[in-house]
């Protein structure tokens, strides 16, 4: 088993974030995991993507030009990644950043409105979670409760505070089902 | 053993301190920067010297004083932080003293750009300073690799009194992978015997380069030929996949190597019989390795991130028995597997002309794909 994921949003979103919590997820699984940023200028304010592998072999490209799942946290990242997902792969859109439906249908999509969800239980920077979530929650990559555990022990003393409410975003985006 | 999920930069800095590294030279460049700034946090922690310097000219020649003691130090930049090192490399490498220099390879040449590349493997492999001498090169191709290689570039830079160098790109910098960090080794802090301020030495220490007499430079030479034939002897490293019954071969390190893995997997998928060879070593080249695959595939692609700079050592020991494909990225652009499976698919489907020349080819595709920008 390999899967591609690019997670991809404005800085700021935590699309760096969600991608590490899988790989982090995967690592304590014993899985193959690669996290791989897009650095530079982007960093600052524009747009910040990562790609992760996750594989049961070793790993060769930690790059993929039709992953096997997207996350699109904005208009610009659903406009460059829709047509690269890999047939019959998932795209996950934060529903309250864009302003238009997918159009591909060779490929499962889940439009969740992230953000509100997040608003819902606390804070709007729990979109991330929210989406990570949908996407575990369809294509089960990891074992069951795999991200909360990787949220309960790579997560620093001072910002525990925020996992109970992270977990809940993880569940919350889980129950999105694609069609 | 525990995994850790870091950045290849970070590992590496913290590998450095694990085999012992007792001074620190060096001056921030990105795609590099995480090395420098992890140890200067934790150099100071265990009492270690960690010297932001005033330039890389500056880092580069206090690695040289403190190499003359004989203690494991180090420097680190990015490929125009490197060209400016060569000088003291040269002189480093003329007094026959230990040093590691890690270089995270980003686009140029100039500025360039801050995203990764192999382009510096020329400059590295073949002595981009002056005079006749060679460093050890160690090109991994992930974060763990990348660690291990740390540790045993001290151990050779000492076994063979010469600067080994890490040959990384900004890829592995910034890539986060799992690893198991290496125990913490003792740390040496009396110089040897040969060194600057060793309690065993019988009379004054002298290290230089100078060597104003040429019979003399010249037995020196020599002497440091010599020690070359044994590290060729002694330090080849690559890793072979999918070779025993290969036809084709494709051969590429670090980044470049491990993306070709995932084309080559495809391929073999496809039914065809299709190999990797990845040098770790860089220098010295796994010479003998390349020589015997040649002797029975039908033919080499060569993957880089560059215009071909390893190319033409394969090329060379090739020597015309079989056809040298070749594809590249330049500038900071990384090949997607799906560039270099379309490589090799091409490569089967080819003339299989000895004499062809596989960069020309090359590059008449590039102006196509990527166009001169006139």
């Amino acid at each position: 088993m390999q899967a591609e994921i690019i997670i991809s949003g404005f800085g700021g979103q935590g699309t760096l974030y969600a991608g590490q919590l899988m790989a982090y997820a995967a690592m304590d699984e014993g899985k193959h995991v690669t996290w791989i940023p897009s650095y530079g200028p982007e960093m600052r304010g524009g747009t910040a993507n990562c790609t992760v592998v996750i594989s049961d072999d070793e790993i060769g490209s930690p790059t993929a030009l039709h992953p096997t799942a997207v996350i699109a946290m904005n208009l610009p990242s659903l406009d460059k990644y829709e047509p690269l997902v890999k047939p019959g792969g998932y795209l996950i859109v934060n529903e309250n950043m864009v302003n238009r439906a997918a159009v591909r249908d060779d490929i499962h999509v889940l439009m969740v409105p992230a953000s509100t969800i997040a608003m819902e239980i606390g804070n709007e920077r729990a979109a991330n979670m929210v989406l990570l979530g949908a996407l575990e929650g369809n294509m089960h990559l990891l074992a069951e409760g795999a991200l909360e555990g990787a949220l309960e022990a790579h997560t620093a003393a001072r910002l525990k505070k925020f996992i109970p409410m992270n977990i809940e975003a993880l569940h919350r985006g889980a129950e999105f089902q694609a069609g | 053993m525990a995994l850790e999920l870091i950045k290849g930069n970070t590992a590496v800095a913290e590998a450095a301190m694990r085999a012992g590294l007792v001074s620190y030279f060096g001056y921030p460049i990105t795609p590099q920067t995480e090395l420098l700034e992890h140890l200067s946090a934790r150099m100071p922690e265990l009492g270690r010297a960690f010297v932001q310097a005033e330039s890389e000219l500056g880092a580069i020649n206090m690695v040289y004083g403190a190499a003359c003691t004989g203690l494991r130090t180090m420097t680190s930049s990015s490929s125009p932080g490197v060209s400016l090192m060569q000088e003291g490399i040269s002189y480093i490498s003329g007094t026959e003293l230990p040093a590691v220099i890690v270089d995270v390879v980003r686009g140029g040449p100039g500025l360039g750009n801050i995203a990764p590349s192999q382009a510096d493997y020329t400059q590295i492999v073949h002595g981009g300073g002056h005079g006749e001498y060679h460093l050890i090169v160690l090109a991994p191709a992930s974060v763990q690799e990348a660690v291990d290689l740390t540790g045993m570039a001290f151990d050779l830079a000492e076994k063979y009194r010469m600067v080994v160098c890490l040959l990384l790109d900004g890829f592995l910098g910034q890539m986060m992978e799992p690893v198991v960090m290496p125990d913490f080794q003792p740390v040496r802090t009396t110089p040897p015997e040969w060194a600057v301020g060793s309690p065993d030495s019988k009379e004054r220490v002298v290290l230089t380069s100078i060597n104003i007499d040429p019979p003399n430079q010249e037995q020196f030479n020599v002497k440091m030929m010599t020690r070359w034939e044994e590290v060729e002897k002694n330090e080849v490293r690559y890793k072979g996949y999918y070779l025993d019954d290969a036809e084709y071969v494709v051969i590429g390190y670090g980044t470049a190597g491990r993306i070709a893995l995932t084309a080559v997997r495809a391929a073999r998928e496809q039914g065809h019989k299709i190999g990797l060879l990845r040098p770790i070593s860089l220098s010295p080249f796994p010479t003998r390795a390349v020589d015997e695959l040649a002797d029975r595939v039908k033919g080499f692609l060569v993957v880089e991130m560059s215009n071909g700079q390893m190319l033409d050592d394969v090329v060379s020991i090739a020597a015309r028995r079989v056809p040298v494909d070749f594809y590249g990225r330049m500038g900071g652009m990384v090949p997607y597997p799906d560039e270099i499976a379309n490589a090799i698919i091409e490569m089967i489907q080819g003339e299989h002309d000895v004499n062809a020349d596989g960069r020309a080819k090359w590059l008449a595709k590039m102006r196509e794909l990527v166009g001169t920008g006139e």
